[in-house]
């Protein structure tokens, strides 16, 4: 078989990537299985009130053992590769560093740049597999009149994760296979099922692979700790929108926008927050019509269905994983930035969540939200 | 495809004539070596023949020898049952995690440990481990060939340090034994581990040499096998292996096998660096076992290099593998002093006596032009290019 027949499959341990193994195998491709080993859960395990033993889902040895078990089951050679110190690097620590700057980050964008999408790329090519397949629910098509490798909404809407693809490049794009994008969620499973994977029915993860239980404050405490780092001290003043402080708070990173509960003061009408100041560690509180604005810069951008914004255009446009894109126009307004007007005001718009612009099923590009 | 297997550190495949000599034992020979009847008798004979085996293979006495599940055991039966609380133990930074990690759980437990460093060869100072000793040292544990570099330690000397000082000496020889002559009274050790895995008898078995004298607490408590040193029930075709096994390593010195194996570790070494530029000899200028070579190929990942040449049909390694299957940076390495992408970019090569020639043709084939696609497509290898 030629080396272009060989195709990688990044392998977390979950259905998703399990079946797009299988999948790939009895197509007749001669596949290569990798986990990447990114982040050891025990590092942190008892400190600052961290669970003692982990039920994390990234890089568990469970999970590497899963896809191990997948891998001789169908077999095709599986190696776990070592990212560690990178991931460390360009994951963990900017995700510290975001929340103690006031905004909400999104680690599994950058771990797709950065990881998943780059590293994992080079090593496939280094060991022959010029393409790298993923079990994301994602469709990649070539467009011939455009010239141009688009990224597109899955089949399966529900399951949709081009939210955190936007940052692919066109080189990543073109090798890059998603075989489940014209798939659901039950049909993967019926598939699993139908290749004998015993781990079919497990569970879907949800949260933050590195994080335990989804705790980030804890997290954040304990890998400070662990770095010998105290905790930068982000306490600052809780003050409403006309300015009137109501309290201290215990640091901006315990608060994300449009959060409700806990912000410790008691008032009248339901407050929420409304805006975090980095600078000078400002919670800002106030009325849930203060939460809406109809506008945002991105900044960073990655542009894939076009090759630069000569002209405004109109797109949806989708703030959060869980929000429904929303229609707005996009003009650049700066190096690698693109002003967002949406038509009708968007709530709880986050610093540190991306904007991500679709032209109906096609993913335009996004950026990182100022 | 054609697979040629030079990870032997790693293990090493069983010899013929070692499955022959084990063979009756899974079968007709099935009876405990304890037992007073026929069957009995039978499996003791053997056992005690195989100690008498590896006891020459050791210079010592065959009462000298207690088989253990293998070489991780043999280390911590020698760490833990020569010291107790409060005493202190001198190691080095690049034993095996055997040793390592048993050291660690001395500390935790009362004692204190220093782990003394190595130069850029990898070799131990004597007069580090010298200077390390206290009053309330009782033992010395330092291996006599590294399994990551082959580099052999001056563990005579450190013998004789151990001697004059009245503590114990243990080594770790699971990388030596059978690639070099030993001798355990030029030694001058108290215990001394090896692993039958390594030198061509299956998994599962090892031996601990003590000297005669020495008292050790076993790891284990139940009956009075081993002369209650090592309690359970002999592992019978493991140990019978293990004997065939030091038997034939013994004959294969004797011919002087270790200096072709030598001859054609330094072929397939000088082969690559002939081909391949910014990669040299991790334990260079050290004395070194005859079937390790590790090499550094700078700007490049190990980890890719073993997969895209396991692909291919050659099976090296790299470092030391994770609990994950991962590789994180070897200790022995960055302990050398290499940067941690250094040794990240170096890789194990290990012979057995299986080797032939076209083995190591085989390999020169391959490496430099694995070597030259990993950097080719390495963006490190990129940028240093650019920037140089």
């Amino acid at each position: 078989m030629s080396e272009l027949d060989t195709i990688a499959v990044a392998m977390s341990g979950g259905v998703d990537s399990s079946t797009v193994a299988a999948m790939l195998r009895a197509e007749g491709h001669n596949v290569i299985g990798l986990t990447m080993q990114l982040w050891n859960q025990r590092r942190l395990a008892g400190h600052e009130g961290m669970p003692e033993s982990v039920q994390g889902r990234c890089c568990s040895l469970d999970d590497v053992y899963d896809a191990r078990r997948v891998a001789q089951h169908i077999g095709i050679p599986y190696y776990v590769v070592n990212h560690e110190e990178r991931f460390e690097r360009e994951v963990v620590r900017p995700f510290v560093e975001e929340y103690l700057s006031g905004r909400t980050p999104i680690p599994c964008s950058l771990c797709n740049n950065h990881l998943k999408f780059d590293q994992l790329l080079v090593v496939a090519r280094q060991i022959g597999a010029e393409r790298v397949a993923t079990g994301h629910y994602a469709r990649v098509a070539y467009d011939q009149a455009r010239g141009r490798w688009l990224l597109k909404r899955p089949a399966d809407h529900s399951k949709d994760q081009t939210y955190f693809l936007f940052g692919l490049t066109q080189d990543q794009l073109s090798r890059t296979l998603f075989p489940l994008g014209d798939m659901t969620k039950p049909e993967v499973r019926k598939l699993a099922r139908q290749h004998g994977l015993a781990l079919a029915e497990k569970p879907d993860s949800q949260e933050i692979c590195f994080v335990p239980g989804g705790d980030y404050k804890r997290f954040i405490d304990a890998y400070l700790a662990e770095q010998g780092e105290s905790l930068p001290d982000t306490a600052g003043e809780l003050v409403t929108t006309s300015g009137e402080v109501l309290g201290e708070h215990t640091g901006i990173h315990n608060f994300t926008v449009g959060q409700r509960k806990g912000l410790g003061v008691a008032t009248g009408s339901p407050l929420y927050v409304i805006r975090i100041s980095g600078a000078s560690k400002q919670v800002v509180v106030g009325g849930e019509e203060h939460l809406y604005s109809r506008t945002l810069r991105a900044r960073r951008v990655n542009l894939i269905s076009v090759n630069d914004l000569r002209e405004p255009m109109r797109v949806a446009v989708k703030i959060r994983h869980r929000h429904e894109p929303a229609a707005a126009l996009i003009e650049r307004s700066g190096e690698n930035e693109v002003l967002v007007t949406f038509d009708e005001p968007q709530r709880a718009i986050t610093p540190g969540q991306a904007a991500v612009f679709y032209d109906g099923e096609i993913v335009v590009g996004g950026g990182w939200i100022a | 495809m054609r697979r040629v297997y030079l990870d032997n550190n790693a293990t090493t495949p069983l010899l013929p004539e070692v499955f022959e000599a084990m063979r009756p034992y899974f079968g007709e020979r099935f009876g405990n070596a304890s037992s007073i009847h026929h069957h009995g008798q039978e499996t003791r004979a053997a056992v005690e023949s195989a100690r008498e085996l590896v006891a020459e293979l050791l210079g010592c006495r065959a009462s000298e020898i207690v088989f253990t599940s293998g070489g991780t055991e043999a280390d911590n039966l020698a760490i833990a049952g020569l010291t107790a609380p409060g005493d202190h133990v001198v190691t080095s930074r690049i034993e095996h995690h055997a040793v390592l990690h048993a050291c660690k759980h001395l500390e935790e437990i009362g004692c204190e440990v220093t782990y003394v460093p190595v130069d850029g060869r990898g070799l131990v100072d004597p007069g580090d481990v010298r200077r390390a000793l206290r009053p309330n040292t009782k033992l010395i544990s330092i291996m006599m060939a590294n399994n990551e570099t082959g580099v052999l330690q001056p563990v005579e000397e450190i013998g004789k340090i151990a001697a004059d000082a009245g503590v114990h000496f243990h080594t770790d020889a699971v990388q030596a034994a059978g690639k070099v002559p030993i001798d355990v009274a030029r030694l001058g050790c108290h215990a001394l581990s090896i692993s039958g895995h390594k030198m061509h008898a299956p998994q599962g078995v090892g031996a601990l040499y003590v000297r005669k004298g020495t008292r050790i607490q076993p790891l284990f408590y139940g009956g009075r096998h081993e002369r209650s040193r090592r309690a359970g029930t002999e592992n019978v075709p493991g140990i019978v292996a293990m004997g065939k096994a030091a038997q034939l390593a013994k004959d294969a010195l004797d011919r002087g096998d270790d200096r072709k194996m030598a001859a054609l570790r330094d072929r397939l070494e000088q082969g690559i660096l002939g081909q391949v530029d910014e990669a040299g000899v991790n334990g260079a200028g050290a004395p070194r076992v005859p079937n390790t070579t590790n090499l550094h190929f700078d700007h490049i990942e190990g980890e890719s290099i073993v997969i895209a040449l396991d692909l291919k049909g050659l099976a090296v390694s790299t470092g030391a593998a994770c609990s994950s299957g991962a590789i994180e940076p070897s200790h022995v390495l960055i302990a050398m002093g290499l940067r941690a992408d250094q040794a990240r970019a170096s890789i194990r090569f290990s012979l057995g006596r299986q080797a032939v020639a076209e083995d190591i043709d085989f390999a020169l084939a391959l490496v430099p032009e694995t070597v030259a696609r990993l950097r080719e497509l390495s963006p490190r290898y990129k940028r240093q290019a650019i920037s140089t």
